[in-house]
C-alpha cells in the first residue's frame, strides 16, 4: 500500500528529471525570429495575450479565405464549362470601366494607410493614428458607395443567369467584408477618444489592420477574375 | 485493507455543490466540455430514436410505418443529427475537457469564444429538429443535400424544410470554427513550460490534427451551403442543371469538406485509443512518435480524396484513378495506428475494465470499417455497390461501431476524473457487450444487403432482402435498448457512486496529476514538463495495477 502512496507523489506535478534534449530544437533555430515569436514550439507562452489573439485571428482568417475558394472555384468551375451560355442574350457582362478601376486603386492604396497608422499607435503616436485611420476609413466607405452605385447601373441582376449569380454573390460576399472591415474602424476610432493611452485597444487595431490587407488581398483575385477574364 | 488513508479521497471543489454551473454561460473549459457532452448525448438518443423509426419501417419489405416525405425527413435528419450534433460535437466537448488539462493549461486560448462556440448549438439543433413542425416536414434531400434534389420544394414557401436545414448546418458550422481556432491557438500558445510538440499526448495530436481540418476544409461547406440558399431562395442558377447552373461543383464543395470530415470524426477517436490502450496494458504507447505524426499524416491525405465520393458522377477516368490512388494511400498512416494499438497490447497481461472492453472493441471493429472502406476506394467496386446499403453498412461501422465505441470508452475513462466519482463496473459491462453484440448484429446486414444490390435510402423493398433486415431491425432495439444501462449507470453513479481518486487507473498523463474533479484553475501550480508521456514500462509506474486498485476500493 506504500508503493500507492509513493506513485501518488511522484505522479503529482511531473517533476521528474529527464533532461533528454528537446527533438525540435534541432530545426527551430533555422526559423526566421518572427516565426519564432508567432509559433512557439516549447511551450509556455501563455501569458502573451497580444501575440495569441492574433495568432487566433491569423488562422480565423485562413478559415475564411476558404470561403473565398468556393466561391471562386465555383465561379471558374462555371465559366469554363458554360462559357457559352454564361451571358444570356442581350446582357454584357461586367465592364471594366475607369470607374472600377479608379475605385480599386483606391481600395488597394489603402492598405498603405492603414498599415502606417499601426505603426504609429505602436509608438504611440495617437494622433497620426487617428488621422491615418480616418482616412481609411474614408477609402473604405468610397469603395462601398462606388460599388453601389455600380450595381445600379448593371444591366443585369441577381438572377440574370450565371453572370448575375456569380458576380452579385461574390462582389457582394466581399463587400459585406469591407462594410465588416468599416464598421471595425469606426469602432477603433471611437474606442481611440474614449481611452487616455489606448493599450486596451491595440489588438483590436492589429487585427483590423491584419483585416483590411486580407480584404484587399480577395479583391486582387475577385478584380481579376470578374473584370479581366 | 486500509488503503482509503493512502488514497486522497477529498476532491476539491465536489460536484455536488457546483452543479448550476453546468446550466450557466460558463467560461471554464471543464464546464463548457461537459455542456458539450450532455448536450450532444441528448442529441445521440434522440437521432436513435430516429434510427430506430427507420429500423420499424424496414422490418417489412412494404412501405407501411410511416409515408414516404416523413421516411425521407427520417433518414436526413437522423444522419444529420449524428454527424453534426452528436460525434463532431461530443468530440468538441471531451477535446475541451482535457486539452487544456493535458498540456499543462488553466484554460482554452479564448474561453468566452469558447462559452459562444457552445451556446450557439443548442437553439441551431432545437431550430433543426423543429423543421419536423413545418407543414411541408423537414428537408428531404439526405444529409448530403444534394441538388438538384434539395432545391424541389413546394413553390411559394420561401421556409421551408431545406432553408431550416442549411440555416442550422451554417450555424452549427460557425460554431465549429470558432471552436477551431480556439483548439489550434491553445495548442501552440497554452502549453505547460517544457510541454513541447513530441511531449504532448496522442490525443492531442489528433485533436490538433482533426481542427486543422475544421480549419481548412469546413468553410468549403460553408461556401457550398451560402449559394445552395441563394438558388433555394434568392433565384440565382449556381446548382440548377436546367438553367446553365452546375450540381456536380456542389458535390466537390460539399465533399471537400465531408470527407475529412470523418477524420474530424474519427482522429479524436483514435486519439482516445491510444489513451486508453496504454493505460490497461501498463506497456507504453508502441511507436508514440509515428502514431503522433500519423495523426497529421491522415488529416493531410484526407484532404485530397474527396472525388472518391463522386466515382459515379460523371468523374473522367484520370481523375477516378488518380482519386483511388490517394485514397488507398490513407490505409498507409491508418495502418501505422493500427499497428501502434496491436503492438502495445501484445503480449501484455490486460486488465478488462469498461474503458478497455469499448476501446478494444472499438479499435477491432475499425478493421472491418477499414478493410471496406479500401475496398470502396477501388472504382469498380465502388461503381457495383454506389448507393447501396453496403456504404451504410461501412460507414456505421466507422462512426457506430469505431467512434462511437470509442466515445464511450473515453466517457467511463475519464469519469472519474469529471465527477470525482467512480462509475459501477457491472453495469459498464453489460452496457458493453448489448452495444457490442448490438452494433454487429445491426451493421453486418447491411454489407451482403449491399452486395445484393439492395438500394439506401427506400422505405420499401424487394422481399428477398427481408431476412437480412429483420436481424438489422433486430439489432437496432437492441441498441436502443442498451444506452438504458449507461445511463442508469451514470446517473446512479454521479449520485452514489465511491469517491474516485485523482488517478484510479494509475495513468501517466498530465490531467492525472490534479485533482477530481480539477479545481476552477486546473492546477495548483502549472507543472514543468521533462518527460515524454506514456511511461507505462516503467516499473516505477507498473507497482499497482488498476485492476488491483479496483479489488481494493470495492
Ligand atoms: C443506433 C444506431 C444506429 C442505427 C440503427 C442507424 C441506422 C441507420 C439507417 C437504417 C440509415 C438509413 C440508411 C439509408 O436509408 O440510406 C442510417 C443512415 C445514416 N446514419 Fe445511422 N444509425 C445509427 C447510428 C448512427 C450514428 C452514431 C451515426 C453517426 C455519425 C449515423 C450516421 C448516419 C448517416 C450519416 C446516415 C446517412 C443518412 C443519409 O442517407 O442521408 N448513424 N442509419
Ligand atoms: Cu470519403
Amino acid at each position: 500500500m506504500a508503493n500507492n502512496k509513493s506513485y501518488e507523489s511522484m505522479n503529482r506535478g511531473v517533476i521528474h528529471v529527464d533532461e533528454s534534449p528537446i527533438p525540435l530544437e534541432r530545426w527551430r533555430q533555422y526559423l526566421p525570429n518572427w516565426l519564432k515569436r508567432f509559433l512557439p514550439v516549447r511551450g509556455g507562452r501563455a501569458e502573451d495575450h497580444h501575440g495569441k489573439a492574433i495568432f487566433g485571428f491569423t488562422v480565423f482568417l485562413l478559415s475564411e479565405s476558404i470561403v473565398f475558394l468556393s466561391f471562386i472555384f465555383t465561379y471558374v468551375g462555371l465559366r469554363l464549362t458554360h462559357s457559352k451560355n454564361w451571358l444570356p442574350p442581350g446582357i454584357s457582362g461586367p465592364e471594366l470601366s475607369i470607374f472600377v478601376i479608379i475605385n480599386t486603386v483606391i481600395l488597394l492604396s489603402s492598405s498603405f494607410v492603414i498599415q502606417p497608422a499601426e505603426n504609429a499607435l505602436k509608438h504611440h503616436q495617437l494622433n497620426k493614428f487617428r488621422w491615418l485611420w480616418l482616412i481609411t476609413i474614408c477609402m473604405g466607405t468610397y469603395f462601398l458607395i462606388s460599388q453601389g452605385i455600380e450595381w445600379k447601373n448593371l444591366d443585369f441582376g441577381l438572377s440574370t443567369g450565371l453572370v448575375g449569380s456569380t458576380f452579385y454573390v461574390l462582389t457582394g460576399f466581399h463587400g459585406l467584408h469591407v462594410l465588416t472591415g468599416v464598421i471595425l474602424q469606426i469602432t477603433m476610432l471611437v474606442r481611440s477618444f474614449r481611452q487616455g493611452n489606448y493599450e486596451k485597444g491595440h489588438f483590436g487595431v492589429s487585427a483590423t489592420t491584419l483585416f483590411w490587407h486580407f480584404v484587399d488581398i480577395i479583391w486582387v483575385f475577385l478584380f481579376s477574375l470578374l473584370y479581366l477574364w | 485493507m486500509t488503503t482509503h488513508d493512502s488514497i486522497d479521497t477529498t476532491p476539491q471543489n465536489d460536484p455536488e455543490n457546483n452543479w448550476r454551473h453546468y446550466f450557466s454561460f460558463s467560461t471554464d473549459h471543464k464546464v463548457i466540455g461537459v455542456q458539450y457532452m450532455v448536450m450532444t448525448f441528448i442529441f445521440f438518443l434522440i437521432g436513435g430514436l430516429l434510427a430506430m423509426l427507420i429500423r420499424a419501417e424496414l422490418i417489412t419489405p412494404a412501405s407501411n410505418v410511416v409515408d414516404r416525405p416523413l421516411y425521407n425527413g427520417l433518414f436526413t435528419l437522423h444522419g444529420t443529427i449524428m454527424i453534426f450534433l452528436w460525434i463532431i460535437p461530443f468530440n468538441a466537448g471531451i477535446s475541451n475537457y482535457l486539452v487544456p488539462l493535458m498540456i499543462g493549461a488553466r484554460d482554452m486560448a479564448f474561453p468566452l469564444l469558447n462559452a459562444i462556440s457552445f451556446w450557439i448549438l443548442p437553439p441551431s439543433g432545437l431550430l433543426l429538429i423543429s423543421s419536423f413542425l413545418l407543414p411541408n416536414g423537414t428537408a428531404q434531400s439526405g444529409w448530403w443535400s444534394y441538388p438538384p434534389i434539395s432545391l424541389q420544394i413546394p413553390p411559394g414557401q420561401p421556409i421551408n424544410g431545406e432553408f431550416i436545414w442549411i440555416v442550422s448546418i451554417v450555424l452549427i458550422g460557425i460554431s465549429s470554427i470558432m471552436g477551431a481556432v480556439n483548439f489550434v491557438t491553445t495548442i501552440f500558445w497554452m502549453r505547460a513550460p517544457g510541454m513541447t510538440f513530441f511531449r504532448m499526448p496522442v490525443f492531442v495530436w489528433s485533436v490538433l490534427s482533426a481542427q486543422l481540418l475544421q480549419l481548412v476544409n469546413l468553410p468549403s461547406l460553408t461556401g457550398a451551403l451560402i449559394l445552395l440558399l441563394f438558388d433555394l431562395n434568392f433565384g440565382t442558377q449556381f446548382f440548377k442543371p436546367l438553367e446553365n447552373g452546375d450540381p456536380i461543383i456542389y458535390q466537390h464543395l460539399f465533399w471537400f469538406y465531408s470527407h475529412p470530415a470523418v477524420y474530424i470524426m474519427a482522429l479524436p477517436a483514435f486519439g482516445i485509443f491510444a489513451e486508453v490502450l496504454p493505460a490497461f496494458s501498463r506497456n507504453p504507447l508502441f511507436g508514440y512518435r509515428s502514431l503522433a505524426v500519423a495523426s497529421l499524416g491522415i488529416a493531410v491525405v484526407s484532404i485530397f480524396v474527396w472525388v472518391h465520393h463522386m466515382f459515379t458522377s460523371a468523374t473522367p477516368g484520370w481523375m477516378r484513378m488518380l482519386f483511388m490512388v490517394t485514397s488507398m494511400l490513407v490505409a498507409v498512416p491508418t495502418g501505422v495506428k493500427a499497428f501502434g494499438w496491436t503492438a502495445t497490447i501484445w503480449k501484455s497481461k490486460l486488465h478488462l475494465e469498461t474503458p478497455m472492453l469499448f476501446a478494444m472493441g472499438g479499435a477491432a471493429m475499425f478493421l472491418l470499417g477499414g478493410v471496406t472502406g479500401v475496398m470502396l476506394a477501388a472504382v469498380p467496386f465502388d461503381i457495383h455497390v454506389h448507393n447501396t446499403y453496403f456504404i451504410v453498412g461501412h460507414f456505421h461501422y466507422i462512426v457506430f461501431n469505431t467512434i462511437t465505441m470509442a466515445i464511450f470508452a473515453a466517457i467511463y475513462f475519464w469519469f472519474p476524473k469529471i465527477t470525482g466519482r467512480m462509475y459501477a463496473e457491472g453495469w459498464g459491462k453489460v452496457h458493453f457487450w448489448l452495444t457490442f453484440i448490438g452494433a454487429n448484429l445491426t451493421f453486418f446486414p447491411m454489407l451482403p444487403l449491399g452486395l445484393q444490390g439492395m438500394v439506401r435510402r427506400i422505405s420499401s423493398y424487394d422481399p428477398r432482402y427481408q431476412g437480412w433486415n429483420i436481424l438489422a431491425s433486430l439489432g437496432g432495439f437492441l441498441l436502443g435498448v442498451s444506452v438504458l444501462p449507461f445511463i442508469a449507470n451514470i446517473v446512479g453513479s454521479l449520485l452514489y457512486g465511491q469517491r474516485a481518486s485523482n488517478n484510479p487507473w494509475l495513468a501517466t498523463g498530465l490531467e492525472w496529476t490534479t485533482t477530481s474533479p480539477p479545481p476552477r484553475d486546473n492546477f495548483e501550480e502549472i507543472p514543468v514538463v521533462k518527460r515524454p508521456p506514456y511511461d507505462y514500462g516503467d516499473p516505477k509506474y507498473s507497482v499497482i495495477e488498476p485492476h488491483d486498485y479496483h479489488q481494493q476500493e470495492n
